[in-house]
């Protein structure tokens, strides 16, 4: 195990350095330039030949990507071509609160979707399991932005029981702070998880449910909620729990909407923002980020299979 | 294993509860400070208001920097760091003092060496600031505070131009500061004005905190845009970016913020309809619609079609469509921003005309090839989007070829610095806006004719360079109100830009918040929370 850990580690320095090649070359060949938004609407083209030269943009490419693999390689993501700040305080700055909103995201959605979809399979084609697939539907249907501009029209606006926007940190400001603020943006990004994970969980149980063994199980007396939980629920988890991984990782880049909405200060507006104003820096050292965040989530994933199913050795 | 005892319970309790409602001590140190809470209308990206021209950076600089003058609500320059002033004779020699009291956030006396080195900072980014050092001869800073400005021969823009409203606006940091490369980025933000930034509350993206500055010392007259006293009545200001209107509608509705600096037009019927809310234009100016032409390129490097162009342009049709309630916007035929002391109405009629079959027989009489224009539609920027697509179907109506190329305006903002042909990434025409403040006389780098260092769309045209230059010199508000209708007439006759009215943008308010100050640049002393 030890040694598939090691190689697996191994594995992912020629994928970072594709992904930091593509990464540069593509935010490179791409239209769009710093310099011009800096110097903004008064500057003339020498204003902005200066700039590019400042920020050493006007040096050959290959120039520009030895020197940022090398700052790389000593673990420097770089500096943020506006803001003048190291992309790994930025990094750090806005974790926090996407890693918190993921957590309360993935145990909420894991909570409600996983018994559902349990239940579902149980009581397959019954009104328990179409009110299930039809929640589902609507929560795939339904857009992130609209529920959350619901939620907060009548939780906040007209009922006034929590905040609009923002976030706490639960270690500054207190843990009910922290719940006030991360409540309505853990509903609006769970309700689509909810959605995709309830229906997962279904499957792969209904799957199992038509196994010997559950038959088995059942005639040698077992009661129901015992053959669910032990036998079917574990041998449906390896699915389950890779689509809850991918839910992780999607969770940690892509959130722009849910942020932008309750005006979170994370990851994904982060590398929104950047993109907009081609803060080349940010833009790299973020994409780098997330695809370390996915080969260790991964990573993560294939070494929980062995909890699940015995017969997955490595 | 801990058994729950009287005296256990009772220990995580006191150690949990304080957890979980936040520390005790915040709570009480947030009711006696005075903050006011703030939706900026732009984040905040970089802190140097002299590498960058953009205008939060500006307003940003305003809070924690100062300036030796400052412009009025009148367009006039005041003294603000400065206490008394000479002229001599002829208009050769300006001697600047200081006033007392003048100190850096850090402690430091503030010099006129420091100063010397901000205006030489500045000198080499603004266009404003590029046309004075072009005059002066000598800076220097006989003592630690008297400033001596020697010019090469006189010139009119002095005070006008240390005065600036607008970006790039010469605030005076310390020396060690100021003498930072103009095309790199200073490392700190130590400034003398009303408000010190709090570096380590600095979230890029989401947070600013300015804290009031206890030593500084304002002047006695009352506040009027940019000059006057500058009181800071909060203790703090705090700036929260939201990059969703409809939310940061909503947070002022529910009162977690005070004060909207810049809400979309589509949100004012439902703020202006909430009791709790005041909306109101601050900025008296407000903005002026411009449609840019690409001198050097066919079409539009025929001033005949140009022309053409500028007469299918209805300013009332951009402004109701891209802008909406006619209580934002008001057409303005005069290049300078209607309502400043240059307004005027001299060689306006290409833009009344406003009439497609008279746009239509120009057009046929302009030798109009069949050429494509490629119109840069910005569709992040929706006004400017609407803007480009009004125009778009304008020019197709008078028979010309349209190529609307849509992109997000950081590719347009580096697309629009190619000269070269369209087939080689060029471009025939873009939409912006220029504040009003930004436009108010001749010296704007958008009244340009010389396409060496003009703005993007390089008019040439000696005579209207001729007219600006005598303009700077000019002394009199006679001679620049002349020289105003002389640029304007060149401008028009060159057809060097569509213009597309005046709109602004309101500001909202809780009811609590007071002393609002009028002018085309958002300032935040004087204001406070009741």
């Amino acid at each position: 195990m030890l040694s598939y850990v090691i190689k697996r580690v191994l594995a992912t320095i020629p994928v970072m350095v594709v992904v930091a090649a593509f990464v540069f070359l593509m935010l490179r060949l791409s239209p769009g330039d710093p310099a011009s938004v800096i110097a903004g609407d008064y500057a003339t083209a020498e204003d902005i030949v200066r700039i590019r030269e400042q920020l050493g943009l006007n040096e050959p490419i290959l120039v520009q990507f030895t020197k940022w693999i090398g700052a790389l390689a000593q673990g420097d993501l770089g500096t943020s071509i506006f803001t003048n700040l190291p992309v790994t305080t930025l990094i750090a700055q806005r974790i926090e609160p996407t890693l918190m909103l993921t957590i309360t995201t993935i145990i909420f959605t894991v909570l409600v979707a996983v018994p559902l979809g349990t239940l579902a399979a149980w009581k397959a084609g019954s009104w328990v399991d179409r009110g299930v697939m039809l929640f589902s539907v609507a929560g795939f249907s339904v857009p992130v932005f609209v529920l959350g501009y619901i939620l907060i029209y009548v939780i906040s606006i007209k009922l006034q029981w929590l905040p609009v926007q923002g976030y706490r940190s639960m270690f500054e400001h207190g843990l009910w702070p922290f719940l006030q603020h991360i409540i309505m943006p853990t509903l609006t990004l769970s309700v689509i998880f909810i959605a995709l994970i309830a229906r997962m969980t279904r499957a792969s149980v209904m799957e199992v449910l038509q196994e010997d063994y559950v038959r088995t199980a059942r005639a040698k007396g077992q009661s129901e909620i015992k053959v669910l939980l032990r036998h079917a629920l574990r041998n449906a988890a390896v699915p389950i729990v890779t689509v809850i991984g991918i839910g992780i990782a999607l969770l940690i880049g892509g959130v722009v909407v849910t942020e932008s909405v309750y005006n979170i200060p994370g990851l994904g507006r982060l590398v929104l923002d950047a993109v907009l104003a081609r803060d080349y820096p940010i833009i790299q050292g973020l994409i780098l980020f997330f695809s370390f965040i996915y080969i260790l989530i991964n990573l993560i994933i294939d070494l929980s299979y062995t909890l699940f199913d015995p017969r997955i050795r490595y | 294993m801990l058994k729950w005892t009287k005296r256990n319970f009772l220990t995580a309790a006191a150690v949990a509860l304080p957890l979980a409602l936040g520390t005790f001590g915040t709570i009480g140190e947030a009711a006696a400070e005075k903050v006011l809470r703030v939706i900026p209308h732009a984040d905040l990206k970089n802190l140097d208001p002299i590498w960058t021209t953009a205008y939060i950076s500006r307003n940003h600089g305003y809070l924690i920097y100062d300036t030796l003058f400052a412009m009025d609500e009148n367009f006039k320059p005041q003294p603000q760091m400065v206490d008394t002033w000479t002229k001599s004779d002829d208009g050769l020699t300006w001697t600047f003092k200081l006033r007392d009291g003048l100190k850096w956030h850090d402690g430091p006396d503030v010099t006129a060496e420091d100063c010397i080195a901000s205006l030489q900072r500045w000198g080499k980014r603004d266009g404003m600031g590029q046309a004075l050092f072009g005059v002066i001869e000598s800076l220097s800073a006989p003592d630690a505070k008297t400033i001596v400005m020697k010019l090469k021969q006189p010139y009119g823009l002095v005070l006008e131009s240390i005065g600036k409203i607008s970006s790039n606006v010469p605030f005076m940091m310390p020396k060690r500061m100021a003498e930072t490369d103009p095309f790199k980025q200073i490392e700190e933000h130590i400034g003398s004005g009303p408000f010190m930034f709090s570096k380590k509350d600095w979230v890029p993206g989401s947070k600013v905190v300015y804290l009031k500055n206890p030593n500084y010392v304002p002047r006695s007259e009352p506040p009027s845009a940019a000059a006057g006293g500058k009181i800071a009545k909060v203790d703090r200001v705090e700036w929260t970016y939201f990059p969703d209107q409809t939310t940061a509608m909503n947070a002022l509705i529910s009162g977690e913020v005070d004060y909207f600096e810049s809400p979309a037009n589509d949100l004012m019927p439902i703020l202006s309809a909430n009791a709790d809310i005041t909306v109101e234009i601050n900025d008296p100016l407000g903005n002026i619609g411009f449609a840019r032409f690409n001198h050097l390129l066919p079409p539009f490097d025929n001033a005949k079609v140009r022309r053409a162009a500028i007469m299918a342009m209805k300013q009332e049709d951009y402004l109701a469509g891209a802008v909406g309630d006619k209580q934002f916007w008001k057409t303005c035929y005069s290049v300078f921003p209607c309502g400043t002391p240059l307004d005027n109405d001299v060689g306006s009629d290409v833009i009344k005309t406003g009439d497609i079959d008279k746009a239509k027989a120009a057009l046929a009489d302009s030798g109009y090839d069949g050429t494509p224009v490629v119109i840069m539609q910005p569709t992040d920027v929706p006004i400017l989007s609407a803007f480009s697509l009004i125009t778009a179907e304008k020019l197709r109506k008078i028979g010309m070829k349209v190529d609307v190329q849509a992109m997000d305006w950081s590719t347009l903002t580096s697309r629009r610095a190619k000269r070269e042909p369209v087939s080689e990434g060029g471009w025939n025409m873009f939409h912006t806006w220029w504040i009003g403040a930004d436009v108010i006389d001749p010296m704007a780098i958008a009244f340009s004719g010389n396409p060496a260092k003009g703005w993007f769309g390089w008019p040439t045209d000696e005579e209207l360079e001729k007219a600006r230059t005598a303009f700077a010199a000019a002394g009199t508000v006679e001679e620049k109100k002349e020289l105003g209708k002389k640029v304007q007439e060149r401008l028009w006759a060159i057809g060097a830009s569509g213009q597309l009215g005046q709109f602004f943008t309101p500001v909202a308010y809780r009811k609590n918040v007071k002393g609002l100050i009028k002018s085309p640049v958002q300032f935040f002393w004087n204001m406070s929370v009741e």
